[in-house]
């Protein structure tokens, strides 16, 4: 009887021994935490069966490669020269019309130049995405520099840095020749370098330890 | 016999109409007028009998407020009445809208140039959405200000905070709608600047866009967010925001000294 008035005693796991009506021997879960938990566990399961799906809708495009493999046709190869870059009109994102355009800048592959790197593609084309932040860069030809007009990013004739936040060299595209016509591919990034990597949106670094804090997405 | 009955009869008084005289019925017209004027009384009345509203309402509405409350407590009630109204101007655009890439210009153009005052609809949400995040500034100042964050208001301030990144990022979201030059750039800048944050940075960015690139997927998608998930967390959000400043009451100016001289110096 001591033990039962006993506050600080710690209860049996036992149903029977806390004298709970109906209880058999044995058991140590009640009908009402059995009935609570089996209708948590009912909710929970509804919301999940909806919730999840959602959220894989909403997310599912994060993880799933959506960046378009195509090849457009920019001009014949002797419109392109290895002195100065010609501009051309790409579609990157067909669907959205008119928006969804972009300015490359191309010109031809310089032995003495490019010989380095990237010296499988035949010409060598500049993406206008400042890698500061993606406002459209212009080349401009007195200089031989590319200028960002939003927060003053300034390149090299090669695309390299040469002053202001960007962080790396301009994106360039694969290029190939085919029956006379130069086409331009799929969008790449590149480092101080000119090393190859994946494609990455502007402001991500490809250099020293920042290059570890912006690794490469599924998307892309 | 009264002395009016010696009168002649052009000169005595007019008798009373049957209206007016004791125990008569009231005319139709009458009992029409007082059941009219009561009819509100009765339905607010059987609402309330029903709801329980006016303890609440009472409480809420006429709760005491500190010696010092000024025009500066007003600022969270005008932020709110900024919110209601994009809500509602909102709701209006969205029914000339077309979250389309192809049709997203034309039909924003459709509203300003062509619709019965959507010029003024669209005006009223293209500047009430400044008007509120300035609004909203100024209220969250006049809490810092007044050290009205202390103890018991944090978690208010803590929703307020987290009120104050949904309402940007409904500035974020809505600046791409009209989807027109400026509106574009601006928003590839803005999602930009969300990949530049280290590891998870670019993951943010193609969830903004619905992917690697900027597309169809990017103005759906922030045309959902723009309508209906972040409006409806700042909703619940509000509630929860008023919630607690009907519980815990406002504070008093920081230049109000207390009435009495310290109890609590004495009594230490």
């Amino acid at each position: 009887m001591a033990d039962t008035t006993d506050k600080h005693k710690r209860k049996s796991r036992y149903t029977t021994d806390r004298n709970i009506p109906g209880a058999f021997e044995g058991e140590t879960v009640t009908r009402r935490t059995f009935m609570t938990g089996g209708a948590l566990a009912a909710g929970g399961i509804a919301s999940a069966a909806f919730g999840l799906p959602a959220l894989g809708f909403a997310l599912g495009p994060m993880f799933e490669r959506s960046a378009p493999e195509t090849w457009q046709d920019v001009g014949s190869v002797d419109e392109f020269s290895i002195e100065t870059y010609v501009p051309v009109v790409m579609n990157i994102v067909p669907s959205i019309g008119e928006a969804g355009k972009t300015t490359v800048y191309v010109r031809k592959f310089d032995p003495e130049r490019d010989a380095a790197r990237n010296n499988d593609l035949p010409y060598v084309a500049i993406s206008t995405r400042c890698a500061h932040l993606g406002c459209p860069v212009r080349y401009i030809q007195a200089s031989q520099r590319f200028v960002c007009p939003c927060h003053g990013g300034v390149y090299d004739f090669e695309g390299k840095v040469s002053g202001g936040p960007p962080v790396r060299p301009l994106d360039r595209f694969y290029t190939r020749v085919e029956n006379g016509r130069v086409q331009v591919g799929d969008r790449f990034s590149v480092n101080s370098e000119l090393r190859r990597f994946s494609p990455r949106d502007p402001s991500n670094h490809l250099d020293g330890l920042w290059q570890y804090l912006y690794p490469s997405r599924p998307s892309t | 016999m009264n002395p009016t009955g010696m009168l002649p009869k052009f000169m005595r008084p007019a008798p009373k109409p049957p209206t007016e005289r004791p125990g008569a019925k009231p005319s139709v017209a009458e009992t029409a007028q007082t059941q009219a004027a009561e009819a509100g009384a009765g339905v607010v009345g059987w609402l309330d009998e029903r709801t329980g509203a006016s303890p609440f309402l009472r409480g809420f509405l006429f709760r005491k407020v500190p010696k010092g409350t000024n025009w500066f407590y007003t600022l969270g009630s005008a932020t709110m009445f900024a919110f209601v109204s994009q809500a509602v101007t909102g709701v209006f655009l969205a029914m000339y809208y077309e979250p389309d890439p192809s049709r997203a210009y034309s039909s924003a153009a459709h509203i300003t140039n062509d619709v019965f005052l959507g010029e003024l609809v669209r005006g009223m949400h293209r500047w009430g959405s400044t008007v509120m995040i300035v609004l909203l500034f100024l209220h969250m100042g006049r809490t810092f200000v007044f050290g009205a964050y202390k103890y018991p208001r944090e978690l208010n301030w803590v929703i307020g905070v987290v009120l104050t990144v949904l309402t940007l990022m409904m500035g974020l979201t809505g600046y791409l709608l009209p989807f027109d030059q400026r509106s574009f750039w601006a928003t590839v800048v803005g999602v930009n600047i969300n990949a530049s944050g280290p590891i998870m940075g670019p993951y943010l960015a193609d969830f903004m866009r619905g992917g690697a690139e900027f597309g169809a997927t990017t103005l759906s998608r922030f045309y959902a967010l723009h309508m209906m998930l972040i409006p409806g967390l700042i909703g619940a959000l509000i509630g929860a925001h008023l919630y607690l400043v009907a519980k815990l009451g406002t504070s008093a100016p920081p230049w109000l000294k207390a009435e009495k001289k310290s109890l609590g110096r004495e009594e230490l």
